[in-house]
């Protein structure tokens, strides 16, 4: 009976470069790879904000109380926002600085809402590393972050320091002259 | 290594496990017969101190753990409890709050040991990138711990050096968001740190392990740094080196002592012992002292270079602050290992070290003039240190002449005295 042996095997895998077995060791590997990934992917994404975290992803806010020139600070999705009553004094200043001076160049009308504009409402977040600014401190009549020494103005636009950007404004509408809606 | 092994089963028992495990054998080739440079100094005692640390900082925080929550309502005031209420809790807290302290001071002692006698040097480097690795698994594992206190340190720590990965173009705020699992520091951010900050300490035993291994093949360098010529330089490492190790970890305990019964909260900050509130931030954020100098770096890139903004500049420059480590043993090209016979590094490794303390004395101040200017110049020091300094001295000094072997060394110095 005529052998079937190793030397018919190695000479067919000398002759031709990629056979049937490489396909299937690619074909399995790939399967493998694609199957770890499947799996690993609910392992990180574990990781994401939670149902609960997201739920309180909007809020209403009544301004009414706050007086000129008074500033409070609330929750939002676990952030401190800002809500400002800017006085006539510090809205002028923000109107008449010139985009060349600015960072991030955005105008006062551009971070406040039409009809609104004594009140300015931003994330209390230091766009730099999350400290909270210091209020009505700062060169430029506005906030200080005292982590790093960066100062914005009365618009909370950055002027001089680490930040990048200014502070930033969240989707927020009036739903009347006194309530807002926040997210 | 099995060339050094004097190892012979003496009895039958022994002989069994001998042929079916050997850890007879290897405990007594690496812990015992090693042999080692006869010349190391009290430099070289760091390596089984920061065993030591490790080990302190993992029994210490198992027990830690017994009585620990991990919320955000509780976390504050279970650590307040631990130090009141558990037996014996006040030390053993204390201990694991300096232990981490003190694990920095070892390890930044065996660091600067091994940059200025080039014990990062071929035949080594895979050695010392272990180490860096080291070192960068030990600082995260010490950021994460010093959350579970839940103090305003801990909260806003974690939130400034969380915003570092929002200054990553463009997918930066949602790796922030899966870091944080939400859009603030929160009680998800607390969980996972504790599960982290525990796993970690075991990641870090393992590379220590590959650490050990990576210096068991070459041996240890030394402070001449002349090869092992023959078996005249070395001593085996049992007794002479557990000796002198053990000696150089009861030295290193006293301060140790000191801190943990006297001054238990003095590397510490006040503002810590407030808890958490995401509301207000302390009016001067000081990481621990160990993170300072990278701190320093961080903050000192407050101007746009080019396209790079910033924030994302000083988060690439603390970045590359610790790569520069990690690839020390292909910029400092020079053939000589150690510092001792290289008149001109010695000078330039003097100013390293005091630009360090200077880089964490700068860390720790307002972010205001003359401080900031100086954070800069600092700054620069350092990348200078290791980009230009280093490789330009390696091509144009001239080493002293050295000695032809480490016996020749030690001999001579004996005549000398």
């Amino acid at each position: 009976m005529h052998s079937y042996g190793e030397t018919d095997l190695s000479t067919q895998a000398e002759h031709s470069s990629t056979n049937r077995r490489d396909f299937l060791y690619i074909a399995t590997g790939a399967v493998g790879a694609v199957g770890a990934a499947a799996v690993v992917w609910p392992l990180i994404n574990q990781l994401n904000p939670d149902a609960s975290t997201l739920a309180l992803a909007s809020i209403q806010y009544n301004i009414a109380p706050i007086e000129e020139g008074q500033s409070v600070t609330i929750t939002w999705r676990g952030l401190p926002v800002f809500v400002r009553h800017r006085t006539p004094k510090e809205i002028e200043e923000a109107k008449a600085v010139p985009m060349a001076d600015l960072k991030d160049p955005e105008t006062d009308e551009a971070r406040t809402k039409p009809g609104h504009e004594q009140w300015l409402i931003m994330i209390a977040n230091c766009t730099h590393l999350g400290c909270i600014p210091v209020g009505q401190s700062g060169d430029f009549d506005g906030w200080f972050c005292p982590c790093h020494g960066s100062h914005y103005d009365s618009a909370g636009r950055i002027r001089r320091g680490p930040a990048p950007k200014n502070l930033v404004v969240p989707p927020y509408e009036f739903l009347s002259d006194t309530l807002v809606q926040i997210g | 290594m099995s060339e050094h092994s004097t190892y012979v089963p003496g009895t039958a028992v022994e002989k069994w496990l001998d042929d079916r495990l050997p850890v007879v054998r290897f405990a007594k080739e690496h812990l015992m017969d090693f042999p080692t440079p006869k010349n190391l100094n009290y430099w070289w005692t760091f390596g089984a101190i920061l065993v030591m640390c490790l080990g302190v900082q993992i029994v210490t925080g198992i027990i830690l753990a017994m009585h620990y929550v991990p919320n955000v309502a509780l976390a504050f005031d279970s650590v307040e409890h631990i130090r009141r209420d558990i037996s014996g809790g006040r030390v053993i807290q204390a201990t694991h709050a300096v232990g981490a302290s003190m694990f920095f001071v070892a390890l930044y002692i065996h660091m600067f040991r091994g940059l200025f006698y080039g014990s990062y040097k071929a035949p080594r480097e895979i050695l010392w990138i272990l180490g860096v690795v080291i070192f960068l698994l030990t600082t995260a594992t010490a950021f994460m711990g010093y959350i579970l206190p839940w103090g305003q340190m801990s909260f806003w720590g974690a939130t400034v050096i969380s915003n570092i990965f929002s200054a990553i173009p463009l997918v930066g705020d949602s790796i922030k968001q899966l870091v944080l699992g939400g859009f603030a520091v929160g009680n998800p951010t607390l969980n996972r740190f504790f599960s982290l900050h525990y796993l970690l300490p075991f990641i870090i035993a393992a590379v220590v392990a590959l650490h050990i291994w990576a210096l068991h093949v070459p041996g240890n360098n030394n402070p001449i740094g002349v090869d092992v010529k023959d078996s005249r330089d070395t001593v085996p490492f049992h007794p002479y080196y557990t000796m002198k190790d053990l000696f150089g970890m009861v030295l290193f305990m006293i301060p140790f002592a000191w801190f943990v019964f006297f001054a238990p909260d003095i590397l510490g900050h006040p503002d810590n012992y407030i808890m958490a509130n995401s509301q207000v931030t302390p009016s001067h954020i000081v990481p621990e002292w160990y993170l300072l100098p990278f701190y320093t770096i961080l903050r000192a890139i407050d101007f746009n270079i080019l396209f790079i903004d910033s924030k994302l500049g000083g988060v690439i420059a603390m970045g590359g602050a610790m790569a520069c480590l990690l690839v020390v043993p292909w910029l400092d090209t020079s053939k000589v290992r150690s510092g001792v016979f290289r008149p001109m590094f010695r000078w330039f490794y003097g100013l390293f070290v005091i630009n360090f303390i200077a880089l964490m004395y700068l860390g720790a101040q307002e972010a205001a003039e003359p401080y900031t200017t100086l954070a800069k110049v600092c700054t620069a020091f350092y990348f200078l240190y290791f980009l230009v300094i280093l490789p330009v001295l390696s091509r144009i000094e001239t080493p002293k002449p050295l000695p032809t072997s480490i016996s020749e060394s030690v001999l001579g110095n004996k005549a000398h005295a």
